[in-house]
């Protein structure tokens, strides 16, 4: 366990001497992809919620699909099906974005975020109370105004709780960036394993860096959530 | 097209093994929820620490971690046990081979345990106690208030969860691809690598998963039908 530690605490924790790996990596992956959905899910929730089918149909086909399909097969499709079309292949441009496993990971995990964060942010839209549109509409603001200043920030605060929760559940899904030969957390205990053959000391060391990140993840949403939904509070 | 270049068979062979395993998994993860909330509700101070250590720990950590976490190790140890066994007596040989198959079902499970118990804990939670201080009354044994009152009771409260959990644990079972099982995703690689044509597989495995999801969310619908019997909604 301990020359474990001694060997690989700098390749776990930000780099092993070529590049960021470990824990960095993880958080890369993490904050990366995050951005990536909620950039996605803000447009893609308000047509979710439109009247017109063409509008909110392609939506719901997205979401249906990417919470319909494991993470691992989508990243499969997009790192090892994407790149053996020949199209892809063979424009230059496109074969390079797809032949780095890290753009297809982060390409992938911002996909499937995306879906999972548009459907969360849809039910807090959804769940707007009727008087704040009226009154809105009443002061005379246009709709734009209307989703800007009065839909969009109270949704965002309704879906706080479940949001931090998606957050939590795409960092357990940054593991999967090792089969995409990302060196992330999980890829550098698998060496360490591979080299050391102690399972339960490589991959608990793993599981407990996870914990704490796990952890101070939920303290900092608890303490995002007492300041911004404090008109809820008992 | 539909002969999938010969891969059928095995695709669906494949398929077979993901459904048999999310189904084995979801009735052992079903067993150590209710057990896990049980010990959570329970009078018992060291049952309760016991059973948050296991849901905190195992929710924290990522699945797969844990997934290579106890299939490696578990071998070891099983291994190790054996070799003292067989030091004990020596007539017989004692060994305890995993394949990819039971240490799928034992890790899910035991991952997927941890959310079912917080789930059932919710759920048992939300059956007025009035209704179980009312069983006792008629003179039923603790085994009976579960099994009449509080255990059908439970299951309304609790079956959005669970059928959640039951997604999760379908699409998991994906994982287990990575530690050797012949999934629906392992067939689908072994396909693609020997036809170069990765793409298609892959997507014909995501159909695999979608059709499945989509069939067990209607199924879903149909149980809530069932458990909400004589629940009265809000007509809004």
């Amino acid at each position: 366990m301990i020359d474990i530690l001694q060997n690989y605490w700098q390749a776990l924790l930000y780099s092993d001497g070529y590049g960021v790996t470990g824990l960095a990596m993880t958080l890369w992956l993490l904050v990366l992809s995050c951005a990536i959905g909620f950039c996605l899910a803000l447009p893609l929730a308000v047509l979710r919620n439109a009247r017109n089918p063409v509008l909110w149909f392609p939506v719901w086909l997205y979401t249906f699909i990417f919470r319909g399909t494991p993470l691992y097969v989508q990243l499969l499709l997009i790192y090892s099906g994407i790149y053996g079309l020949d199209f892809v292949h063979h424009t230059a441009p496109l074969a390079d974005f797809f032949r780095s496993g890290l753009n297809c990971t982060i390409l992938s995990f911002g996909l499937n975020t995306g879906a999972y964060t548009t459907e969360i942010f849809a039910g807090a839209i959804k769940e707007t109370s009727h008087g704040e549109v009226d009154a809105g509409l009443a002061m005379g603001m246009s709709r734009v105004t209307l989703y800007r200043r009065i839909i969009i920030p109270a949704a965002l605060r309704r879906a706080l709780p479940a949001y931090s929760n998606e957050v939590i559940l795409m960092l357990h899904a940054t593991t999967l960036a090792f089969t995409a030969t990302v060196p992330d957390i999980l890829k550098v205990a698998n060496d360490a394993y591979s080299a050391t053959y102690a399972p339960f000391d490589c991959f608990g060391i793993a599981a407990l860096i996870y914990l704490c990140v796990s952890f101070t993840l939920i303290f900092l949403f608890r303490r995002t959530e007492r300041r911004y939904l404090a008109f809820l509070s008992p | 097209m539909f002969n999938l270049a010969g891969y059928g068979p095995q695709l669906f062979s494949g398929m077979v093994t993901t459904i048999e395993l999310s189904v084995l998994s979801l009735v052992v993860s079903f067993v150590i929820g209710l057990l896990g909330a049980s010990a959570k509700l329970s009078k018992s101070r060291p049952m309760r620490g016991v059973a948050t250590v296991y849901t905190t720990i195992i929710r924290g950590v990522p699945d797969l971690v844990l997934m290579l976490l106890i299939f490696y190790s578990l071998q070891i140890w099983l291994n190790d046990f054996s070799d003292y066994l067989n030091s004990l007596q020596g007539s017989f040989t004692f060994a305890f081979p995993l394949d990819p198959f039971t240490s799928g079902v034992i890790t899910l499970g035991f991952i997927y345990g941890a959310y079912f118990t917080e789930t059932f804990r919710g759920a048992f939670l939300a059956v007025p106690k009035g209704q179980l201080e009312a069983a006792r009354a008629f003179g039923m044994r603790p085994k009976q208030v579960f099994r009449r009152i509080l255990f059908p009771q439970m299951m309304r409260y609790a079956l959005p969860g669970i059928g959640n959990n039951w997604q999760v644990i379908l699409k998991a079972t994906a994982l287990v691809s990575l530690i050797g099982l012949s999934d629906v995703v392992k067939a689908a690689q072994a396909a693609g690598e020997a036809t170069f044509r990765t793409f298609f597989f892959i997507v014909v495995a995501g159909a695999v998963y979608l059709v499945l999801t989509t069939v067990s969310n209607g199924v879903l619908i149909l149980l809530e039908r069932k458990y909400s019997v004589g629940v009265r909604k809000a007509a809004l």
